[in-house]
């Protein structure tokens, strides 16, 4: 068991470390892009103030022409994209262009339905206050629909933590890497096995904080 | 204050049929008075008070509000003189995540309020809504009466000219509307903000209005002050409304049977006329009996309405002298089961 840790601690801690970057970098691109294209996409649908039938249907297709291809199949047909944004198509550097292409389009419509919610009726009344389009879209519209962001963002988390697993196939690291690599192809179940546990710690976790967040958000 | 002139809104549809909801619209509503608009639901007021602040852009006409055209504005100029008009709605329409506090505060830190008056001026109005002590409360924990409080002092903050009410007391029970009515009165008389409402419910026409609208399909089908709506309704919509506050009908084959001997009516009495007692001055003078089948007294904002139903039991040119006698007292006569 001591020599169990001792051998693998550090490879461990390395794998999650990648994890944690991988995930975090690529979250806070995705979800910058992706806040950016749903206050597109709801100000320009169709019953909008400034509804633009072009504009929204080119994001709207765009989206989903990404999210049609399977991440796998995603990583390498970007490779060479990747090489040069980052100037590399391997490690986390590598992985984070692929990762974000797959996540943003993703969170932007989780976000997107999220705004949908917001009561009509609360915008419509600062509409008629005379208040200014983008104060309401960060006044009203982003901060009520704060807590189904902060789910909707648990949920986006979860299954990139689930792609960085696939990442490790472009040689990024990180915990999905490890249990490849080790675990399946040179058969050290062990490895597999304490893999698969502390992901499972970590999705547990990081639904559990958001869930607390959302709720506390909530008002009603 | 409020003026619009000749407004048609069409609601253009994919389907070649197009929805008249407005059809050539005039209102006008002067300076510090409340005007009601009352219809059926899908009758075209919701479109009516959203054309006030161009919610809604008319297809044709003219919105004026404090003298300006509305519908010649840029966008720019349109949204600052929104901020002249305050607006309430049936359902609040609230944050749900922001105290009552900032619900009043952000749309003033929006509207660019210097941060030192936003705090006066937030609890001010609380005061006047009576709802200070709420103020750290979320929306949630309200109650009805108290989010459409919230949402008036919210309005009342920006110190508007107008007041727009677009059905705000029809999501309310009885008890708590009429409170709102009287804050509604009260900010009337005090403030002098000018209100234009809309509603299906003739209550509150009653109790707060000056004026009345009845709208049909789209279409303005009587209009007058409050009293003379309630002494001489002339549309059978209007008629209907009326029957809501008071039941005046009363069923044709009682009509048709009563009237085998005498004669069926309604008389409607306005103002001093409901001091005297004109029924016996009928018996004495042309000896006939009027038998009272209902009464009832309505008060609106500016008089009393009492109404009568009688049956007039006497010979035929009995009857008829004393009904010119009673239109010569001012009287309202309306014959019942005639067709």
């Amino acid at each position: 068991m001591q020599s169990f840790i001792d051998q693998w601690l550090p490879i461990f801690y390395e794998a999650i470390k990648d994890t944690f970057l991988m995930v975090a970098i690529s979250l806070a691109f995705s979800v910058l892009i992706g806040i950016i294209l749903a206050i597109i996409l709801i100000l320009t649908r169709p019953g909008q103030p400034l509804q633009n039938k072009f504009v929204y249907q080119f994001f709207n297709l765009l989206i989903n022409v990404i999210r049609s291809i399977p991440f796998i199949i995603l990583l390498f047909f970007m490779l060479p994209f990747t090489k040069f944004i980052v100037g590399t198509s391997i490690g986390v550097e590598g992985a984070i262009v692929p990762l974000v292409v797959n996540a943003a389009p993703y969170i932007a419509r989780l976000i997107e339905s999220s705004l949908l919610e917001v009561n009509q009726g609360v915008i419509e009344a600062y509409r008629a206050m005379g208040i200014k389009t983008h104060q309401i879209i960060w006044n009203v519209m982003l901060r009520e629909a704060r807590p189904a962001i902060v789910l909707a963002l648990t949920i986006a988390t979860i299954s990139l933590i689930g792609a960085t697993a696939m990442a490790g196939l472009v040689g990024a690291g990180g915990l999905g890497d490890l249990a490849y690599r080790f675990g399946h192809l040179r058969y050290e179940t062990d490895v597999m096995y304490v893999t698969v546990i502390l992901l499972i710690i970590i999705v547990q976790g990081i639904q559990s904080i958001g869930n607390r967040l959302a709720a506390r958000m909530k008002k009603d | 204050m409020i003026k619009l002139e000749n407004v048609t809104k069409v609601f253009p549809s994919k389907k070649g049929k197009d929805v008249t909801a407005l059809d050539n619209v005039t209102i006008s509503v002067n300076k510090g008075e409340i005007h009601g608009v009352i219809g059926y639901s899908g009758a075209g007021k919701s479109t009516l008070i959203r054309c006030v602040n161009l919610l809604e852009t008319p297809s044709k006409g003219k919105v004026w509000i404090d003298g300006i055209d509305l519908t010649k504005l840029s966008k720019e100029k349109l949204r600052q003189t929104r901020q002249k008009v305050g607006m309430i709605f049936q359902h609040f329409n609230l944050l749900k995540t922001a105290t009552v506090y900032d619900n009043i505060a952000i749309p003033l830190k929006l509207l660019g309020v210097p941060k030192s008056k936003i705090a006066e001026r937030v609890v001010k109005y609380l005061e006047i809504v009576d709802l200070v002590e709420k103020k750290d409360s979320y929306p949630a924990q309200l109650s009805g009466g108290q989010k459409q409080r919230v949402a008036i002092a919210r309005a009342l903050s920006q110190e508007p000219q107008v007041l727009l009410s677009d059905e705000a007391t029809s999501a309310l029970d009885p008890e708590t509307t009429n409170s709102i009515l009287e804050l509604l009165l009260k900010i009337n008389a005090e403030l002098g903000i000018t209100i234009l409402l809309i509603t299906h419910e003739m209550n509150v026409i009653q109790k707060i209005c000056d004026y009345v609208y009845v709208i049909e399909n789209g279409n303005l089908i009587e209009q007058g002050s409050t009293i003379e709506l309630f002494t001489k309704p002339q549309q059978s919509t209007t008629k209907k409304f009326l029957n809501t506050i008071s039941q005046r009908k009363l069923s044709d084959r009682l009509v048709d049977e009563l009237k085998l001997g005498g004669r069926v009516v309604r008389l409607t009495f306005l103002g001093e006329n409901t001091g005297q007692p004109l029924l016996s001055k009928v018996t004495q003078q042309f000896y006939v009996e009027p038998n009272i089948l209902s009464a009832n007294i309505i008060e609106l904002k500016n008089g009393i309405v009492g109404n009568l139903v009688v049956h007039l039991i006497g010979n035929d040119h009995q009857v008829e002298q004393s009904l010119s006698f009673l239109q010569e007292q001012g009287v309202e006569i309306e014959e019942l089961g005639v067709n």
